[in-house]
């Protein structure tokens, strides 16, 4: 099987005004091409590091993590930021929508990245808002949105410009259950196919049931990694 | 990405109107005092410009402005007349003398005694009368602003305006009698005092008795002749001191410029407007690049360049920076406008566009700098922040 993600002994320690502290002790990770895998674990664990590692948007300090069998490591800044632009796309648990800009404008802003006109960029990202349910609110600016709509309306940002990976930051955190459930149906209806790799860093226990896959960190490493039916004994085992 | 650099600049309409206010007020400032810098140094050598005929201002060697009258004797006139390249040379008196107004106050007055013959040297333009009324008896041409305020007769009411003075009325110049026979226009001078204009014969009669009383020789050049030349002549000739039209009003401009506190006390103005200005400008700027942070954290993340961010700043900054010098320079016009026949002495010449434009360019600068830097150093991980 084709790996999407391939993280071997990856390492990452900050330092907080002098004091080292180990965000990613030695982790080593795969993820498959058309697999939903989620991160899980407490706060402060290093799950949004690993995924920042994963993303390209932050270099680990030992190890390697290759994406689609490129290491970004590797890349020149330029040559990362048009891998990233092309290949990855991100949905974050406040939405980070630009406040300013409608919701079609705020879809776009891939495809322009990518080198797209803004109009035809726009056209796309109206069609992309139809496919997630908003097809008739691509000129509400995102205050005029509700947050369950702000969130889709992130999820066909992240989808516009078809990349190959999507990272997901706590993306129902913010949203009730209802919502939340929603949101995630329309993730997986929409954003997956056997092409596509999502990774989801969430601690919300109720979407496991879309994972395919569960990495579950503690202090910076990860500590199991399993099935859905797996994860639902150790937590009921735990409770 | 332009048009996003756009709506994130005004989709907060509160920051985008407050970074334009702070870029216009120091727009304005950088404006409007060296305006009024440059109208205050321009009516130091009013009085040159509003004799516009002679070529060249004969007079004592240690005169230091225009203002400065060291006389001459009389025959001076002649001895310049004699000069090869002359083609005539007029005697002026100028000096300030007390007139007695009806109401018994006194008045400081310039006065000045042109040619009883030719009259040169008069004032640019008669508002009522005729120059040529300086020929009859005891006459005198009063400038509008003199007449209108400091010479005008007392209002019956308390505290209303004078009643400006007009043709037929008298004044007292030591204790000699002065019919108003003309109105004149001149530009305001320095300290604004009003100017009367006589024959120069009846000036001296007017003038403290003084051994010598005549203050300039204005000299024409004769057709073809180089006045450089001229000038060198005439003071190695006689040992006066020779200057152009223009060589005085330099001569002028910068013993005030030199010898008085106003280029300092305008110049701290402007400097405090700059600080200000850029600080509000500035501050207000980098605020806002700090409360967008996220949102540039964002497009870094999904693959905007630095150059991409550096662009959408630098955008932001020339949109208000324009914004806010236009603002700014047309509020200065209309300042100026509305002050354009008030006692405040108001100029605004090209180069102060240039002047204003380019310290208004050096706070969007600083401020776009300070942003840049930011947004460069940003770590994209930051979106993952909650």
């Amino acid at each position: 099987m084709e790996l999407a993600v391939s993280c071997k002994n990856v390492s990452k320690v900050y330092d907080t005004g002098g004091q080292k502290v180990t965000a990613l002790n030695c982790i080593d990770l795969d993820i498959v091409i058309g697999e939903l895998m989620m991160l899980v674990g407490p706060s402060g664990c290093g799950k949004t590091t690993l995924i920042s590692v994963v993303a390209g948007i932050l270099d680990q300090d030992n190890g390697s993590c290759e994406l689609f069998g490129e290491n970004l490591q590797d890349m020149s800044s330029k040559d990362k930021l048009n891998f990233r632009a092309r290949n990855i796309g991100f949905v974050f648990q406040s939405f980070n929508l630009l406040p300013s800009l409608n919701a079609a404008e705020n879809v776009s802003i891939p495809l322009i990245l990518n080198g797209m006109k803004r109009f035809e960029a726009e056209r796309k990202a109206v069609t992309v808002l139809e496919q997630v349910g908003l097809g008739d609110r691509w000129k509400f600016l995102p205050s005029q949105l509700s947050g369950g709509q702000q969130q889709r309306v992130a999820i066909a940002r992240a989808l516009v410009h078809n990349p190959r990976l999507i990272v997901c930051d706590e993306p129902t955190s913010a949203l009730d259950h209802v919502t939340g459930q929603n949101v995630m149906t329309m993730l997986k209806d929409v954003a997956m196919h056997k092409e596509r790799t999502l990774v989801i860093v969430t601690h919300d226990a109720r979407i496991f049931d879309f994972a395919d896959r569960i990495a579950e960190m503690d202090d910076g490493h990860i500590v199991t990694v399993g099935g859905i039916k797996a994860k639902k004994l150790s937590l009921n085992s735990a409770s | 990405m332009n048009h996003i650099a756009l709506k994130m600049l005004m989709g907060d309409k509160g920051k985008y109107i407050g970074i334009i206010m702070g870029l216009t007020f120091a727009s304005l400032i950088m404006t409007q005092q060296p305006a009024i810098f440059v109208g205050l140094m321009s009516r130091s050598y009013s009085f040159i410009s509003d004799v516009g005929l002679p070529d060249i201002w004969v007079m004592d060697a240690k005169v230091q402005f225009v203002d400065d009258i060291k006389p001459l004797q009389d025959t001076e006139l002649y001895r310049v007349r004699g000069i090869s390249g002359v083609e005539w040379a007029t005697p002026m008196y100028k000096g300030l003398l007390k007139v007695r107004l009806t109401d018994g106050t006194f008045q400081t007055c310039i006065v000045v005694g042109l040619d009883d013959s030719t009259l040169i040297g008069g004032p640019p333009v008669m508002i009522e009368g005729k120059l040529d009324n300086l020929r009859n008896s005891d006459s005198v041409v009063v400038d509008i602003d003199g007449a209108r305020d400091k010479l005008g007769k007392p209002s019956p009411t308390p505290g209303a305006a004078p009643i400006p003075l007009k043709i037929g009325d008298t004044l007292e110049i030591n204790d000699r009698r002065a019919i108003v026979a003309g109105i004149a226009k001149v530009t305001r001078t320095f300290q604004s005092q009003p100017v009367i204009y006589t024959t120069y014969s009846r000036a001296k009669s007017y003038a403290p008795k003084e051994r010598k009383l005549l203050s300039f020789v204005l000299v024409k050049a004769k057709k073809g002749q180089d006045i450089a030349e001229l000038t060198r002549r005439i003071t190695k000739t006689t040992g006066l001191a020779a200057y152009s039209q223009a060589e005085f009003q330099e001569l002028t401009y910068e013993y005030f410029m030199h010898n008085t506190g106003i280029p300092i006390n305008f110049g701290i103005s402007v400097l405090l407007g700059f600080i200000v200005g850029a600080a509000i400008a500035g501050q207000t700027f980098y605020n806002f690049t700090l409360e967008n942070l996220r949102q540039f954290g964002v497009l870094k993340a999904m693959g905007a360049s630095n150059l991409i961010l550096l662009r959408m700043i630098l955008l932001q900054a020339v949109l208000v920076g324009s914004i806010g010098y236009g603002l700014g320079v047309g509020l200065t016009a209309l300042f100026g406008f509305a002050m354009r026949n008030t006692i405040l002495a108001f100029k605004f010449p090209w180069q102060l566009l240039l002047f204003s434009g380019t310290g208004v360019s050096l706070i969007c600068i600083f401020a776009a700098f300070i942003s840049i830097l930011k947004v460069i150093r940003l770590e994209p991980a930051i979106v993952f922040k909650g």
